[in-house]
């Protein structure tokens, strides 16, 4: 059963057709292309796949599309500021926070809604905040001293 | 304080931006117009020969294109040893090992389709332990060993279920134990692992109507991809291409050849369309190739003062059901089998063999992670037994530059890595001698360890690199190499020697990023923290030649010779008279008189770099020189354990390799951290469980990988930089060495903690307790008193 959701992406209204059955991680990569969402188990084990839904860290393999009729959803491309970087994504890029770059996406959209709930968390706030998201090349030090660096 | 401009700085990534903006390509983000979809159907039994199949019904399915069995793709694959089939031939040797593909519209009608295959299968005796399958009735797994294509360097024993044994010998290891004043002998262990890498695997193929092949590949090396695919295939090299998207993360796992050969047949049987495979993650747990296991026993003579006299190593490498890789891990493990310590008298065996489970392949460190678990924990035992301090004690036996003879007999250079100071500045960082600080609890318990640790590519002796450096009409340039981008940032540190030799800011080097073996250099393999040093040394040349071209311009223009003029601020100008100069721009096209008539050209640097030196080891002995550089280091932790539960707590990591040089501290210390922090989750957490052959755990869920609050808050790169004078910039390879140390550190932690010897890895709380339970039960009683408030 295909039902007609409208919903806003990135800022822009968008109406699509999606089946009961598809999850937000189907719709967002294969149907409308957004591949910046990564997918890395499809069952909500690592995290690669979050989005922001009004604001909040959501898995989107673990949310089924039709559910987000008149929801707002926010992907990585969301949070560059008139097509340029913003501080947090700069902090990033100077602590060295990503190797391959394929968890990137994910810990950008869960710290940028850390830090607009809280501005200024501290360490353990931000490693309880980021656990649910694995990256295998980093350690994740880097990751925690660019979210901190963002924050001050 | 460095005196370059680009090497030596913390600069940031040059793939940065596409990361950060979600605009990075990786293989799954690729699709083709015309693009069909694949799903594999997985055998339920780990050893049993496969009578018949039946596809008519799944290929009845609405939307299935083609369907394929293991007899309709007769080839043997594999890099080293052509064990590996394309799909399971005659026999499944796996539970999870492909046997049978579905090529649909759609991954939902391929997904629905593959479950209507049906096969008939005859069980057989099958065998999980790779001691067990060393042993004369064990079931024979490969019967054709004897019949695979086999690089002349290993010797497969046909007939048994040993794919190689590597033999090291040195002196006479008789005389050394009758010399010994102490002999202390131990068996080690550690299970098979996963690489756990982020992105999964992905392939597409397109095999044209004209013969002509097109891959895209999550995988770390285009070229060996493509020589492979056209080797185990027969299609000719020149028809190949191989395009290298970003990778997202390798480890290792993406090496040598996957899923690629299987692609292109699907593609050809699906009236040339091109075919995606990508698999879940349930999937690559039970399908893709994994980190071997390993069983060690060492024996080791050592005399009252602590020299070493003996060392008799045997080592069992559990690599699964196929081993065309991991026959190369049992080598590389046999002739480093005693780490890097200087001992006279040595013999040790390395056999890598086959065994019902997941099949093993290159895993970050290649064996010697493995190895040195069992070596640097054996020297601790030893220390203790001695009553000699670890630290004393190894700065006695380990390899000194200039002096020591390794394990092969290869002297070590004047320039090699200073191995003691590495030692040193951890004892230091750690304060050695000094106990450590009480825990809160009264049922916890402190301790620290450090363990030392060597290694160098394991290559072939004739391994090449190239690289162009080619200049744009405003002076940019377009660097091109072969080495891929799977996040360990080689690229940025050869952009920065690029910048820092033609004098061009970093922002105007390109390194295009959809890369590929029709649009880069040569390089063989992204492997074995090569990339750096000798990629980088074909950059270094490129550089050379480029800036010779233009001088030789600028030298017709300002008449003067070559030697007088020097590169500086995107000019190049007179050395003696800096005003007298040309902008690149002027000159790298070509230069052009004010009257038209014009001379040089664009400016094209070339640069190749073949290891030298290297030598084919001696068959009966291992003696000889494998590698163009070792690099050294070592790795250290301070532990909390709770005695209670058995869980372990990593207080501090640190870690000191001697590098030659850090082009890039930020990448470097990149590096380690995520070594460090990947180690400690292999020690800590990490195993692949099997019940009669199947995987218990294929998700994250249970397998469990270091999340942000297991990392350590107090990790350190130490970087010591003794250069290599014919590194690029004196450096020497970093990106696997640093997880090689740390599960040994941390062994050595943690049996300090406790007074105990720990064995066995993973150091899960279930076996931490079981063996203080066994070891040390004293302890878990004092800390039950304790809880009750004793
Ligand atoms: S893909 Fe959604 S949590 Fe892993
Ligand atoms: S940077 Fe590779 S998984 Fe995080």
């Amino acid at each position: 059963m295909t039902q007609r959701i409208e919903l806003v992406i990135n800022d822009r209204c968008r109406t699509v057709e999606v089946a009961s059955n598809t999850t937000l991680l189907e719709m967002l990569r294969d149907q409308l292309k957004f591949k910046s969402v990564k997918p890395g188990c499809w069952r909500g084990d690592c995290g690669l796949c979050l989005v922001l839904i009004d604001g909040r860290p959501i898995k989107s393999c673990l949310v089924l599309a039709q559910e987000l009729d008149d929801r707002e959803v926010v992907t990585v491309e969301g949070l560059l500021d008139n097509g340029n970087i913003t501080r947090l994504h700069q902090s990033f890029i100077e602590k060295g926070a990503l190797q391959c770059g394929y968890c990137t996406p994910a810990f950008l959209l869960a710290s940028e809604a850390l830090l607009r709930r809280n501005p200024h968390p501290t360490r353990e706030r931000v490693c309880e905040s980021m656990n649910g998201i694995l990256c295998r090349c980093t350690g994740y030090k880097q990751i925690v001293d660019a979210i901190l660096a963002a924050s001050e | 304080m460095t005196k370059f401009k680009y090497v030596g700085r913390p600069v940031p990534r040059v793939d940065a931006m596409e990361k950060v903006t979600g605009s990075a390509v990786f293989t799954d983000d690729i699709e083709l117009p015309g693009m069909l979809h694949t799903k594999l159907l997985r055998s339920p039994h780990p050893h049993a020969r496969i009578v018949e199949t039946r596809t008519d019904r799944a290929e009845a399915v609405e939307g299935v294109v083609s369907v394929v069995t293991g007899r309709d793709f007769p080839f043997k694959l594999g890099i080293y040893v052509g064990d590996r089939d394309v799909l399971a031939t005659e026999k499944a040797l796996w539970v999870g090992q492909p046997v049978a593909a579905v090529v649909a519209e759609t991954e939902a009608i391929a997904e629905k389709a593959v479950q209507l295959i049906e096969v008939e299968y005859e069980n057989l005796e099958a065998v999980f332990d790779a001691r067990k399958a060393m042993e004369e009735d064990a079931p024979i797994i490969h019967e054709r060993l004897g019949e695979y294509r086999t690089l002349p360097i290993f010797s497969p024993r046909p007939g048994t279920n040993i794919a190689s044994v590597f033999t090291l010998k040195k002196g006479d290891i008789e005389k050394g134990f009758a010399e010994a004043d102490l002999i202390v002998e131990n068996e080690f262990s550690l299970p098979q692992v996963s690489h756990a890498y982020m992105e999964t695997m992905c392939f597409i193929a397109r095999h044209g109507a004209d013969g002509n092949v097109e891959i895209w590949s999550s995988s770390q090396p285009p070229f060996i991809v493509r020589y492979l695919t056209s080797m185990s295939l027969d299609i000719p090299l020149s028809k190949i291409v191989v395009h290298a998207p970003y990778v997202g993360g390798g480890f290792g796992g993406k090496a040598g050849l996957n899923f690629e050969p299987l692609t292109v047949l699907l593609s050809k049987a699906s009236g040339n369309r091109p075919v995606k495979l990508r698999l879940t993650r349930e999937e690559h747990f039970t399908v893709a190739a994994i980190r071997p296991g390993l069983h060690a026993t060492v024996k080791t003579g050592v005399k009252k003062d602590g020299r070493i006299v003996a060392e008799k190593i045997v080592y069992v490498f559990d690599a699964g059901a196929n081993a065309d890789y991991a026959v190369n891990v049992g080598r590389a493990a046999g002739y480093d089998a005693i780490g890097p310590y200087d001992i006279p008298n040595v013999e040790a065996e390395s056999f890598t063999v086959y065994t019902n489970k997941l099949y093993a392949t290159a895993f970050r460190g290649f064996g010697h992670m493995e190895l040195h678990w069992a070596i640097e924990r054996q020297r601790d035992i030893i220390a203790k037994k001695l009553g000699m301090d670890p630290i004393e004690f190894r700065a006695k036996n380990v390899l000194k530059p200039g002096i020591s003879e390794t394990g092969t007999g290869a002297r070590l250079r004047e320039d090699a890595a200073n191995l003691e100071e590495c030692l040193r500045r951890v004892g230091d960082a750690l304060e050695w001698g000094k106990k450590p600080a009480k825990p809160k609890e009264p049922w916890k318990v402190r301790g620290k360890g450090l363990a030392v640790l060597m290694k160098g590519p394991a290559i072939p002796p004739n391994t090449a690199s190239s690289a162009v450096v080619r200049f744009n009409e405003d002076a940019s340039i377009e660097l091109m190499v072969g080495t891929s981008e799977m996040g360990q940032g080689t690229l940025t540190s050869l952009t920065q020697m690029v910048a820092e030799r033609l004098r061009v800011p970093m922002e105007k080097i390109r390194v295009a990023s959809l890369r590929g073996t029709a649009s880069t250099m040569y390089t063989w393999q992204t492997v074995g923290s090569r990339g750096l040093f000798m990629d980088g040394r074909a950059v270094l040349e490129a550089n050379k030649d480029a800036e010779s071209q233009i001088k030789q311009i600028a030298s017709q223009v300002l008449h003067v010779s070559e030697e007088d003029l020097e590169l500086a601020e995107e000019k190049v100008r007179v050395r003696e008279e800096p005003w007298r100069s040309l902008t690149l721009a002027e000159v790298v096209m070509g230069y052009m008189y004010p009257g038209g008539n014009s001379i040089g050209g664009p400016v094209v640097g070339r640069g190749s770099y073949i290891a030298t030196g290297l030598s084919v080891l001696d068959p009966d002995t291992g003696q000889g020189n494998p590698a163009v550089f070792e690099t050294f280091g070592c790795q250290g932790a301070e532990v909390e354990v709770n005695v209670l539960t058995g869980q372990v707590e990593i207080l501090k990591a640190f870690s000191a390799f001697d590098i030659g040089r850090a082009i890039n501290p930020l990448l470097v210390e990149g590096q380690v951290y995520g070594g460090t922090v990947m180690a400690s989750s292999i020690a800590l957490f990490e195993q692949l469980i099997y019940q009669e052959g199947v995987l218990l755990n294929p998700h994250f869920l249970d397998y469990k990988i270091a999340r942000m609050s297991d990392a350590p808050e107090d990790m350190v790169s130490i970087s010591v930089e003794n250069p290599q004078e014919d590194g690029p910039y004196g450096a020497r390879g970093i990106g696997e060495l640093t997880m090689i140390g740390m599960a040994a550190a941390l062994g050595n932690a943690v049996s300090n903690a406790l007074n105990i010897e720990i064995k066995d890895l993973p150091m899960t709380p279930e076996n931490v307790w079981k063996a203080v339970t066994r070891q040390n039960p004293k302890l878990l009683e004092r800390a039950k008193r304790y809880l009750k408030g004793e």
